[in-house]
């Protein structure tokens, strides 16, 4: 977008000489000029395809070796499938002639075009996406820094902290209580923490009956709600206790040592803790300046360029997309309209108005499965939810169309898992 | 009218400075808004809100529109002597409801 980035091409073009006259039209027309990527989630192995598949010369920053997604995963904390099938690596995304460098970028410099490695070494970008994910606040919440995380696991990034929690619920006795921390708005995966409590719930149900749970939350509504609430009245009647806000439920302190959770109005303990807390974008989204004070990244939101960095695109959990949540699905489709975005960026060309969905899926039993789907275009500058477009499941429905979501939800985990993994 | 939650200290040395927390349920409906038949849905909000300590006023507030849904205060007073804390929020219909705390003070 940029005029210097511009008067680049041009000289670049230039420079090429008589070499350009011999291309054919078709050639002149694609796009050139080098794109990293920061990040091997849906988001970012998504985007890498999509501008390799454009014919750009793409670089994917991805320090772990294997990716656990995080859909699905509160179905791992109920014993109903391993980890393993949470789990993926970037070999096909190599084989499509991505170069990967297993690395953890630490900082950008948006002047120099340049992204820094953690051992000193850096990478020239004519364009950079940036999509890291989050990044836990251990900063938020007065007593849960990274050593709490040990006793009362959050278990909001997949992986060693989704196995900790799901121990800790093994090793729990039937009669125990489950307490459970939801942040304010916003956060990775609107809906989580309550398909989380309901998967919990029917572990409970079927193996330790006579235990609680108990949900703190510092928001008075959340996604689904009523598909929920009606669900867990259904299924779990009388398991499951839902503390809002204006009831007192945000908690303001935590104590790791005796599990206690504090609110501006009470005390409350539990045999098992799950806080979830407030989080911001990933490090490397604030290293790079592309974070604004409340932590998250704003976006133009036909390209997802920064509105802070030229030349650097933010996608996924780490950006202010507007009406769009924080989910795999959101990232999956943001990382195609950023990869077309940017083609068209560097091709000089106006980028297309993008129209993109998302459609979030949440168990609440295995076979009992519910859906919000939206449509989302910009408006007046920030990606808009388009009115009469998507919707949720029925608030009354038979067992049969429930449990046909419930297909439907693991087969788009295994249709995302093998477009943006297989 | 509505639920109200309050955190008052139950006991308190002499001359401590304590915090105070009322919080009430209530939509603060502005007047402004227009309803699903296009017509303005009244204005319903809590309008003033008193905090009295063994009956002398230690703080009060009065609330606007503009104010969201189930207000909550949080403010700091010196424990003087043991007695009672009372709450009093008053809405736009004159309606008030009352919280009380009793407070030990050593």
């Amino acid at each position: 977008m940029s005029l210097a980035f511009t008067r680049r091409a041009l000289l670049k073009t230039a420079a090429a000489g008589a070499a350009a006259a011999a291309l054919s039209r078709r050639t002149a027309a694609q796009a050139s000029g080098r794109v990293v990527v920061v990040g091997g989630g849906f988001g970012g192995a998504t985007c890498a395809r999509e501008l390799k598949r454009k014919g750009l010369a793409v670089t994917l920053v991805e320090a772990n070796a294997v990716y656990t997604a995080c859909p699905f995963s509160n179905a791992v904390l109920a014993g109903l499938r391993p980890i393993e099938t949470q789990q993926f690596n970037l070999d096909a995304v190599e084989k499509e002639g991505i170069a990967i460098i297993r690395q953890r970028a630490v900082r950008a410099d948006p002047q120099a075009r340049r992204v820094v490695l953690e051992d000193g070494s850096s990478q020239d970008y004519d364009r950079l996406v940036l999509s890291p994910g989050i990044d836990i606040r251990f900063d938020a919440l007065p007593g849960y820094d990274e050593a709490a995380a040990g006793t009362m696991p959050h278990a909001w990034k997949a992986g060693e902290q989704t196995i900790l929690l799901r121990r800790q619920l093994e090793a729990m006795d039937d009669g125990g209580t489950f307490v459970m921390v939801a942040p304010a708005n916003p956060f990775r995966c609107p809906p989580g923490p309550y398909e989380r409590a309901s998967l919990i719930a029917h572990y409970f149900k079927t193996h330790k009956p006579r235990s609680k749970l108990l949900i703190l939350d510092a928001k008075d509504s959340f996604s689904k709600q009523r598909l929920f609430q009606a669900a867990w009245q259904e299924l779990y009647p009388g398991m499951i206790e839902w503390v809002s806000l204006s009831s007192g439920g945000k908690v303001i302190e935590v104590d790791a040592k005796t599990r206690t959770l504090v609110t501006d109005f009470g005390r409350h303990t539990g045999d098992v803790v799950n806080v979830i807390p407030p989080q911001r974008a990933g490090q490397i989204a604030q290293a790079g300046g592309a974070a604004d004070r409340t932590g998250w990244c704003p976006i133009d939101p036909v390209t997802f360029e920064s509105r802070l960095q030229p030349n650097v695109h933010v996608i996924g959990d780490a950006s202010i997309a507007g009406g769009m949540p924080k989910s795999a699905f959101s990232a999956n489709a943001q990382g195609k309209v950023c990869a077309a975005a940017v083609a068209s960026l560097l091709r000089g060309e106006a980028p297309a108005e993008p129209k993109l969905i998302n459609t979030c899926y949440s168990l609440v039993a295995p076979d009992y499965g519910i859906s919000v789907a939206g449509v989302y275009n910009p408006r007046n500058g920030v990606l808009t939810d388009v009115e009469g477009a998507g919707g949720t499941s029925p608030v009354s429905a038979p067992p049969s169309f429930r449990a046909q979501e419930a297909v439907y939800a693991e087969a788009w985990f295994q249709t995302i898992a093998r477009e943006v993994y297989g | 009218m509505a639920r109200a939650l309050i955190n008052v200290p139950a006991k308190a040395k002499r001359g401590e400075i304590i915090e105070i927390k009322a919080l009430i349920s209530h939509p603060m409906e502005t007047g402004y808004r227009t309803g699903p038949d296009g017509a303005l849905v009244p204005r319903d909000i809590i309008n003033r809100f008193i905090c009295t300590y063994n009956g002398v006023e230690i703080f009060s507030a009065d609330l606007f529109p503009a104010i969201a849904a189930n207000p909550f205060f949080s403010f700091t007073t010196t424990a003087t002597e043991s007695g009672r804390i009372a709450f009093r929020w008053i809405d736009d219909r004159g309606q008030a409801h009352l919280e009380t705390a009793e407070i030990a003070v050593e």
